[in-house]
């Protein structure tokens, strides 16, 4: 894992950190080691910017994300995360008067070179989003399917798929004697995990997922978080989270992101609990110890 | 670290290099249809539109499904077809301005716009009369139709809007269902109601009451909609001031709309202007110019084009048709002055 | 208003707020209501005076007006007007017309919709826009002449075809060769004439897609046709229906361009390729220049009838439609 830091390292931090944050994270990251995993999720970025219109919003961003683990963007609000997360399954390309630089490459492919079908890569990479939206003219059964449906994929027993998506992400139990309901009836956190199984149900090597808990409740929180502990282990995540307790929680590595004005950046990637214990750059220790943001 | 200068680039953008297969199959379905078209029973420019676009669909969809496999098949058909669909409905745009433009201008003389056809008879060629008559009755209905209906309208979404009485969801309910009243019965309504039974007879006045009622709810519509646009604030910051509601509204709310509330004025007036059925039972189709408008028989540019297609004979649908190039360039202008004001009011 | 509440204690009773408005502001609002009220009295008189006046003929001729297929009123020898009238034949020819239109004109209308709003490269949409919305204000009567002159010629060798092929279809089959000035092209002209309304009205319904749900498509690796039918048609398929009916509405009380188009005659004529029929508005200027006395009053009662179907299908259309808007489903 390669650790990027764009102004000389500072000395390491004199317990600035608060203690818990880094315990949390200790805690965690003793359970699993990183890079463990067969799964080769080879989904790396490399130097990529993204525009606006003519605002540069996000300046040459490296980041590798090795297969199997839980990697956490946190940084203050309006510094790019969920832009650059957006550039990773090209959904930036949606916004009108969108541009990007560099490359993502996924398996060593770069996505965005000529002739790939974007369709594909979204089938590979998968995202869940802030406010769950589940498709409210479907049942909860139709929901987690309809990737299938869209993208047109036969799958051999659809009963044992639809199981084993709502079993991984937590939510088989409460939902198993109404498949045919309306995904309408749900509160906020299962409509969440309904919407982590859909994004499942087509198989994904990476798992994209923008503030995922920033509109539920803390119950809610703490059982997806448990979700995304579980699912680490066959598939790549990528969080972004305005919530430092819970980057402790859960990823293995942590990037910070910020922006001073300009364009936003990455400061400063890691293993978790040294990012919040020792980080190497000013701003990111004074960012976790709670100065600013 | 030294950050270079970086381009923005859009690399899901179509590049020329994508888009030279499409040129390929356009100009092969071109002459593929130029073929067909000479060597079969099949012929005119309807034939050559139909043609040209099912084959270069055909083609687009087996490229597509060649080079994206059978998953694209879907996509590609949808696009054709939604693509065919719109082509469908904007053609027949074109065609009758076209032919409207080519069949009027044949019809136009200096003696359309200073004589009426009061010494002339719709069988006579064109050069003999003229539509001078038609024109003022436009003129007399508008000006009477706006007079009334543009207080009322602009009263009605004011009802609607700032004070939100009692009963505002029925009368929105009913502006709506009003919206929807054929012209057929505003005129007989105008004739079963004041014709028969009060001293106004057949005259532009009826026919502006008829006009009227066709003309109320669009600009209440229309109203509304700009009216809603006006931000809250500016009424919170008037009523905070210490002014009454309805100097806020007069002073603030109206003169912040007004570019909007003129447009719909513009727009309900389009409508009506082209309107004829209406003015069948209401206006009496008169041949000779009458300045007054509440006596006596009067006429509109929609009747005089119905006189001339009713009768039937090549003099007379000559005139119909310079009669309907000059209504259109009318609502033509009326559009665009709406549209431009429109979008002043934006930028603003 | 009332202030932290002590455990223990009851929450207190809030307060009423009364407002005196000035003498200004009770005239403007009192100005501004009668306006408002204006519009529902409009509506009423319109039904009742159609009503009382035709109210002769449903007394005389009674339930027959509404099935009769005959309109005789001839005068004998002596002088005397002998009445038998029936708008049967003109509800036949309205539906029939009214069907082809609706047919024709809610898929394409369906199809620009879509186009517009999701296909369209934006340089031209507004420009696409503009020329739709211009066709809503194009003269009624300008319909009739291009579909006379331009149509016709064209939807009569269609309509050759189409007789040639499916007259096993009973609709399909006609008593006589002759395919002009039929249902079917007065249909299709019609069906142009409601396009703009129907498109605009799926147009606005169909921008309002919620965003997150047309992106939770999109990142299912949607292409958009599927993000299309999984997501915005589902959602506005309401919106569209209510569309529809609005467009009905304007179709069943369209004038000139049927009469202009239609052979008006007088026998209910379900062969929508035979060129025969008629509707009820272009049955009332038909008759209007010669009518006197109960016929008069006859045409006005068809006019109340007509007012009656207009005023229902618009009021379920603009129910449908506010529902579809304001729900956000």
């Amino acid at each position: 894992m390669s650790t990027d830091s764009s102004s000389a390292a500072t000395s390491g931090s004199n317990g600035a950190a608060p203690k818990s944050l880094a315990d949390v994270s200790a805690n965690r990251a003793s359970n699993r080691a990183p890079g463990n995993n067969p799964i080769g999720s080879g989904l790396e970025a490399r130097g990529v910017h993204a525009w606006f219109s003519k605002h540069h919003a996000l300046s040459n961003v490296s980041l590798d994300f090795a297969a199997g683990t839980v990697t956490a963007l946190i940084g203050p609000s309006g510094c790019g995360k969920s832009t650059f997360i957006r550039t990773l399954n090209r959904m930036h390309e949606f916004i009108p008067g969108a541009a990007m630089a560099g490359e993502v490459l996924l398996d060593g492919k770069d996505v965005y070179s000529d002739g790939v079908d974007v369709t594909k890569i979204r089938l590979q990479i998968g995202m869940v989003f802030q406010k769950p939206n589940p498709f409210p003219s479907m049942t909860i059964g139709e929901n987690v399917l309809s990737g299938l449906k869209l993208a047109q994929i036969k799958a051999e027993n659809k009963d044992d798929l639809l199981e084993e998506c709502l079993v991984r992400s937590g939510l088989w139990n409460e939902v198993k004697d109404r498949l045919g309901a309306h995904a309408g009836g749900l509160s906020g956190g299962q409509q969440q995990r309904l919407c982590i199984a859909r994004a499942l149900a087509v198989k994904p090597k990476v798992l994209l997922m923008d503030e995922p808990c920033s509109a539920l409740d803390p119950g809610s929180t703490l059982r997806i978080e448990d979700t995304i502990v579980e699912l680490a282990k066959s598939i790549t995540i990528v969080i972004v989270t305005h919530n430092m307790q819970q980057a402790a929680r859960v990823s293995d590595y942590t990037a910070f992101f910020l922006s001073d004005g300009g364009p936003g950046q990455m400061i400063e990637v890691g293993p978790t609990n040294e990012i919040f214990s020792r980080p190497s750059d000013q701003r990111t220790e004074n960012y976790v110890s709670g100065r600013f943001g | 670290m030294t950050t270079t200068e970086v381009k923005p680039l859009r690399p899901w953008a179509t590049t020329p290099r994508q888009m030279a297969p499409m040129a390929l199959i356009f100009s092969g379905s071109f002459f593929i249809t130029l073929f067909v078209l000479a060597f079969t029973p099949l012929k005119g420019k309807l034939a050559f539109v139909v043609f040209f676009f099912l084959f270069s669909s055909l083609a687009n969809t087996i490229y597509s499904v060649r080079k994206r496999g059978r998953k694209a098949l879907g996509e590609t058909l949808a696009a054709s077809v939604i693509i065919g669909g719109s082509l469908v409905v904007f053609l027949p745009v074109f065609s009758i301005l076209y032919i409207t433009l080519r069949k009027g201008i044949a019809g136009i003389h200096m003696t359309l716009f200073t004589q009426s056809m009061s010494n002339a008879s719709f069988l006579d060629p064109v050069g003999k009369g003229g539509l001078l008559h038609a024109l003022i009755g436009t003129l007399y209905l508008i000006m009477i139709a706006m007079i009334i209906s543009v207080p009322m309208g602009i009263m009605t979404a004011l009802y609607l809007t700032e004070i939100k009485g009692p009963g505002s969801n029925f009368i929105q309910f009913i502006v709506q269902a009003m919206s929807g009243v054929p012209s057929v019965v505003a005129g007989l309504f105008i004739f079963s109601s004041i014709i028969l039974a009060t001293p106004i007879k057949a005259s532009a006045v009826a026919g502006a009451f008829a006009l009227a009622i066709l003309m109320i709810p669009t600009v209440t519509r229309t109203s509304q909609e700009v009216l809603l646009l006006v931000p809250a604030d500016l009424r919170e910051a008037g009523l905070a001031m210490g002014a009454t509601q309805w100097r806020t509204v007069a002073t603030i709310v109206v003169p912040a709309a007004r570019n909007g509330l003129i447009t719909a004025t513009i727009l309900g007036v389009a409508r009506i202007a082209g309107e004829t059925a209406p003015l069948i039972f209401t206006l009496g189709g008169a041949d000779k110019i009458n300045l007054n408008p509440f006596n006596n028989y009067n006429s509109a540019l929609p009747f005089y084009v119905w006189k001339g297609l009713t009768l039937g004979t090549p003099e007379s649908l000559a005139r119909a048709w310079s009669g309907i190039l000059v209504l259109i360039v009318l609502v033509l202008s009326l559009f665009i002055a709406a549209r431009t004001l429109g979008t002043q009011k934006m930028k603003k | 208003m009332s202030s932290a509440v002590l455990p223990g204690s009851a929450t207190p009773k809030a307060r009423e707020i009364t407002t005196n408005p000035r003498t200004s502001d009770k005239v403007f609002r009192g100005v501004v209501t009668s306006f408002g009220f204006s519009a529902l009295v409009l509506l009423t008189l319109i039904g009742i005076f159609l009503a009382v006046r035709g109210f002769q003929t449903f007394s005389t001729e009674g339930f027959h007006f509404v099935t009769g297929f005959k309109w005789d009123v001839s005068t004998d020898e002596a002088g005397k007007i002998t009445y038998d009238m029936g708008i049967g034949a003109m509800l036949v020819g309205t539906v029939l017309v009214s069907t082809v239109a609706l047919i024709v004109g809610v898929p394409l209308s369906v199809s620009v919709a879509l186009f517009l709003t999701f296909y369209a490269p934006a340089k031209i949409r507004t420009l696409l826009i503009s020329i739709v919305d211009l066709m809503a204000s194009f003269p009624s009567v300008l319909f009739g002449l291009w579909g006379f002159f331009v149509l016709m010629p064209m939807a009569t060798y269609w309509a050759k075809l189409i007789y040639k092929y499916l007259n096993w279809i009973p609709i399909f089959d006609s008593p006589q060769p002759y395919f002009e000035r039929s249902p079917f092209i007065a249909g299709l002209v019609l069906a142009i004439m409601i396009i703009p309304i129907v498109t605009s009205v799926s147009r606005e319904v169909f921008a309002q897609t919620p965003l997150d749900r047309v992106q939770a498509a999109y990142a299912l690796g949607a292409t958009k046709w599927g993000m299309i039918r999984a997501v915005v048609l589902p959602f506005g398929s309401s919106g569209v229906v209510g569309g529809a009916m609005l467009g009905l509405g304007r179709a069943f009380g369209e004038t000139v361009a049927v009469y202009t188009i239609l052979n008006l005659v007088f026998r209910p004529n379900w062969h929508v390729l035979f060129g025969a029929g008629g509707n009820i508005a272009s049955l009332i200027i038909l008759k209007w220049g010669e009518a006197t006395g109960l016929e008069t009053k006859a045409l006005l009662a068809a006019g109340f009838v007509l007012f009656l179907m207009t005023l229902v299908v618009n009021m379920a259309a603009n129910f449908i439609v506010g529902r579809t808007l304001k729900s956000g489903k």
